[in-house]
């Protein structure tokens, strides 16, 4: 049976993690390659690694940044952050990522999802969602979520997977960070509506949050970063606790 | 010992030749066909559309070549279907090695399937001391059926193949490059095959 998936998201900028990692058994929690390693021995199914840096360096850092991922862990890894050509896409993959993951510059250029998706095949274009409710309605939201667009999350959710993404993740604005659950609703709709893999993020909180997102949520796979980070939660722990739910989980 | 990457523009081959390098192997990548029938092992991959992939090993000829090897070869992901005699996909023919066609999961489930699952019914020595019901990471819309070639079953809606073998030729649905300590342990023993 196809297993849900456990997936730490990594914060990257310059080629390190950022905000807090708090973990005492590592020499360095600011490299990510060490972190990545950690996290793919200790029960992780995937990793994303995000990257928020600014600077003309950028493509440059995140390139040698993956190539040391790729070298050092031996399970699939999701890229993102301000990635929008097929060149982009193409450095990435070369330097050994598994996937990349799409936001804003699907909202610019829809059409860059089929030119990807024809490219490198849907296998590897995750299309990410950042999605607000606004009077009821869920809204795509662009840079993190502060700059609202007219796009319906599910209308906007079909369309890119009539484009050719192969995932969508899905992160609610109004769960991130509050740690009270994932937005199982909106969720649950996204995989009743769509036929590809939905990832949940956005509100975990506790082992209970996960298990609901993959129930009620009916989610493919849920994200969580700072419970992780701060090991809150164990990875491994929560697979258990997972699978004596009945939810299938790779122990 | 002499490991070859088929290097023909499709497939994440960056992560096979880590996974080989952590075992203690430096592959070569290399389209030339001097080269490859020179080496001991081949691995074929492959990720992407399979039309297209086919008409990157026609333009190379390497189509004509990949066959004919007598060494120990081992299909991954797209490479294995290549190695089947159709697939569904862009109505591609294949290279015939396995005696099977490829078609797409039905909507019943989610399609590609992502993520890891179970390998059942082991019959191949490639999978020596790997435990039945272990888990591998799959990404695929595409599938081989049951067929007698099959040394690996999984489950997604139907059984299907997640690995073939027929003579020197294996092939596998899954990457066992990115399937953790039991991936690399099915490409160690391919490697002492």
């Amino acid at each position: 049976m196809l297993c849900k998936r456990i997936i730490p998201c990594l914060d990257i900028k310059n080629g390190r993690t950022v905000k807090g990692i708090n973990f005492l058994d590592l020499r360095d929690a600011g490299d990510p390659v060490e972190l990545a390693k950690f996290y793919s021995e200790n029960g992780a199914d995937e990793l994303v690694f995000l990257d928020i840096s600014a600077t003309e360096e950028r493509r440059k850092t995140l390139a040698k940044l993956v190539l040391g991922v790729a070298e050092t862990i031996n399970i699939p890894f999701t890229v993102g952050g301000g990635i929008s050509s097929v060149e982009d896409v193409e450095n990435l993959l070369n330097n050994g990522a598994d996937k990349v993951s799409i936001n804003s510059s699907a909202v610019k250029n829809p059409q860059l999802i089929n030119e990807l998706a024809s490219r490198f095949g849907s296998q590897c274009i995750v299309v990410a969602i950042d999605a607000k409710q606004i009077d009821g309605n869920w809204k795509v939201h662009l840079v993190g979520g502060k700059l609202p667009t007219e796009l319906d999350l599910f209308e906007w959710a079909k369309e890119m997977e009539q484009r050719g993404a192969g995932e969508i993740l899905f992160t609610s604005m109004d769960h991130d960070g509050t740690k009270n659950g994932f937005a199982n609703e909106a969720l649950a709709k996204l995989s009743k509506e769509l036929n590809i893999p939905i990832i949940a993020s956005g509100g975990a909180g506790n082992m209970q949050h996960f298990a609901d997102s993959f129930v009620e949520g009916k989610a493919d796979a849920a994200l969580a970063a700072s419970v992780f980070h701060f090991k809150e939660i164990d990875i491994i722990e929560l697979k258990k606790e997972l699978q004596t739910q009945g939810i299938p989980m790779r122990l | 010992m002499k490991i070859v990457i088929i290097n023909y523009g499709a497939g994440n081959i960056q992560s096979i030749k880590f996974a080989l390098k952590r075992l203690g192997v430096e592959a070569i990548l290399t389209d030339n066909e001097t080269e490859i029938r020179k080496a001991d092992k081949v691995i074929f991959p492959g990720v992407g559309e399979a039309s297209s992939a086919m008409q990157k090993l026609k333009a190379s000829g390497l189509d004509k070549v990949i066959p004919t090897l007598k060494q120990p070869v081992l299909g991954i992901c797209l490479g294995m279907q290549l190695l089947c005699n159709a697939s569904e996909e862009g109505n591609t023919k294949g290279l015939g090695v396995f005696d099977v066609e490829v078609v797409r999961f039905s909507n019943e489930v989610k399609v590609p399937q992502i993520g890891w699952n179970q390998i059942s019914n082991l019959k191949s020595s490639l999978f020596k001391d790997i435990s039945e019901k272990e888990f591998m990471y799959l990404v695929h819309s595409f599938y081989a059926p049951l067929c007698e070639g099959t040394i690996a079953t999984t489950e997604y809606g139907i059984q299907y193949s997640s690995a073939l073998q027929k003579g020197n030729f294996y092939g596998v649905q899954f990457h066992p490059e990115k399937s953790s300590t039991a991936g690399e342990q099915i490409l160690k023993k391919f490697l002492e095959l």
